[in-house]
């Protein structure tokens, strides 16, 4: 059991890693891993909010959608559940931890319509895991997401003090090295 | 068919009734309560986010002001119609009597050098920027404090208030400036300084070179000759390494040095052709009480003896304005000349 939730959160992390192998969440990852700060701030909030949408998720399915024979109404429902919980989450960081909401609370809203935290609710269904195994499957998406960012805003830091040729300054080196980086993390199949 | 559809509408119907429930219901009782005097003072900030204050934007000292009782005279650039507001706002303004008014300040730049090529070391056909030109041959200006005149000064003004005019110097437009300050750090040369508006009479030299070496780098620039040090009589004048500086605590603006200074260095602010003032005394009004000839440092007023009525040698009058300001009877009057 336990073995089999290791070998979920290490495929959620690197092998199927979100950003740089299912190319999902790719907004956020060119958006805001300009600085390392921002980048650690965004990279916790999705991974919080994954994990809590990934349990919630889990619970309208089995308990809502299955018996009523509603398995359609999936995506739609899973956004629903997503946006009020981003929204709850908001309001309760934003009273109970100001200081927590001063570093999450820009990026929450962004969180939102996320589709990485869509995803990884939606592929905790197809891949028929249970409460538990939807949670850690979650956390891994979530941790392998911060991960790809880090090391993103990381690259682009030092971008920013290299000589890049003018036409590929911004976004067309951004791309190059996000690619580059896809390509490293192939490197991870076949691990488990 | 129906029912299929019907429970599909019922249930995301009821899932998105519940979470809204629980939104409105959450937000009622995880409410944030927000000051609104803050949100008020917020608004009447410039909103720059200059950080001129020294607090993170214009919400960090919007903040401080309401609930740490920050001055709102932080903000170096708020205009006084908006201080007010916010003194108003805070109830701050029962201020005791007889305080001195605030200090408002603006840009001065301390160079009034020619552009004409004997002024000139070298022609400079480089990237148009005062910091680029500064590292060739410290700027193609014979005289190595003369204003670069490539506008760093000008791009860094976030107010729009310094443009290079005429002659490679920059104009400072007063009512736009803020004395924000972004200038003077721009400036490679030193040569701006945030000066109270209300003065008028400034010294437009940084140069610290020999009397000698200036005279030949530039026409107007100090020499330091002491002429404007010896004929204030205010005593706002002090010459420092060559240069002279005004004191604009103690400086009345009489205009004293401006007719003095052979070289033009010290001006008078928007009078190019100030040549300085002269005291008259009307005579019907002249009581002789002798107070106007013991005051006059120059020897510029005649008449002693009690009860004679006193005269002005205009020769000797410098124009520095100390007879009129303490005479009893107001009859002495400073004249443009």
């Amino acid at each position: 059991m336990t073995g089999g939730l290791i070998s979920i959160f290490i495929v959620a992390v690197f092998i199927e890693n979100f950003v740089l192998n299912q190319i999902l969440g790719i907004c956020p990852f060119i958006g805001v891993s300009n600085k390392l700060d921002s980048a650690v701030g965004m990279g916790f909030a999705v991974t919080f909010v994954m994990v809590m949408a990934g349990v919630v998720t889990w619970g309208i399915q089995t308990f809502i959608l299955v018996p009523l024979g509603l398995e359609y109404l999936q995506t739609i429902s899973f956004i629903l559940v997503i946006a009020s919980l981003v929204q709850f989450v908001e309001m309760v960081v934003r009273k109970t931890a100001p200081a927590l909401y001063q570093a999450l609370g820009v990026f929450l809203p962004l969180i939102t319509t996320n589709c990485a935290v869509l995803g990884a609710a939606l592929l905790n269904i197809k891949k028929g895991y249970g409460l538990v195994e939807a949670a850690v499957n979650s956390l891994g998406a979530g941790i392998g997401f911060f991960f790809a960012l880090i090391l993103m805003a990381g690259i682009r830091e030092r971008l920013d003090t290299a000589e890049v040729p003018s036409a590929m300054k911004g976004a067309p080196i951004t791309f190059v090295t996000a690619g580059l980086l896809a390509t490293a993390f192939m490197g991870f199949s076949g691990l488990v | 068919m129906l029912t299929q559809i019907l429970t599909a509408v019922l249930v995301l119907g009821c899932l998105g009734f519940i979470f809204g429930a629980i939104l409105s219901f959450a937000a009622k009782k995880f409410e944030v309560h927000v000051d609104p005097k803050i949100e008020e003072t917020l608004e009447l900030l410039p909103g720059a986010n200059c950080g001129g204050c020294g607090y993170p934007g214009c919400a960090g000292l919007a903040e401080a002001i309401v609930k740490h009782g920050e001055a709102v005279t932080a903000c170096p650039v708020i205009s006084a119609i908006n201080r007010a507001k916010i003194e108003d706002l805070l109830g701050l303004n029962e201020k005791p009597e007889g305080e001195k008014k605030p200090v408002v300040k603006a840009a001065l730049v301390k160079c009034n050098g020619l552009d004409t090529e004997e002024y000139q070391k070298f022609e400079y056909n480089g990237v148009k920027d005062c910091q680029a030109a500064v590292l060739l041959q410290s700027g193609p200006w014979k005289c190595p404090h003369r204003c670069m005149g490539f506008g760093s000064c000008e791009a860094a003004c976030p107010f729009d208030a310094i443009k290079i005019g005429d002659h490679h110097l920059p104009i400072v437009d007063e009512d736009k400036c803020v004395a924000c300050g972004k200038c003077v750090l721009a400036c490679p040369k030193q040569l701006i300084e945030m000066v109270d508006k209300e003065q008028m009479v400034h010294v437009k030299c940084n140069s610290t070179e020999k009397g000698a070496d200036t005279r030949k780098a530039c026409k107007v620039g100090c020499i330091a000759c002491g002429l404007c040090k010896r004929v204030c009589a205010y005593d706002a004048i002090t010459i420092e390494d060559n240069l002279a500086r005004i004191d604009y605590e103690k400086c009345v603006q009489c205009g004293a040095c401006v007719a003095k200074c052979p070289q033009h260095t010290i001006i008078m602010e928007d009078k190019p052709e100030f040549k300085g003032r002269v005291a008259v005394i009307d005579k019907e009004a002249c009581i002789g009480c002798t107070i106007c000839y013991k005051v006059c440092k120059f020897e510029a007023v005649k008449g002693g003896t009690p009860k004679e009525k006193h005269e002005i040698t205009p020769e000797k009058c410098v124009g520095c304005g100390m007879c009129a300001e303490k005479c009893p009877k107001k009859c002495i009057e400073m004249i443009e000349k």
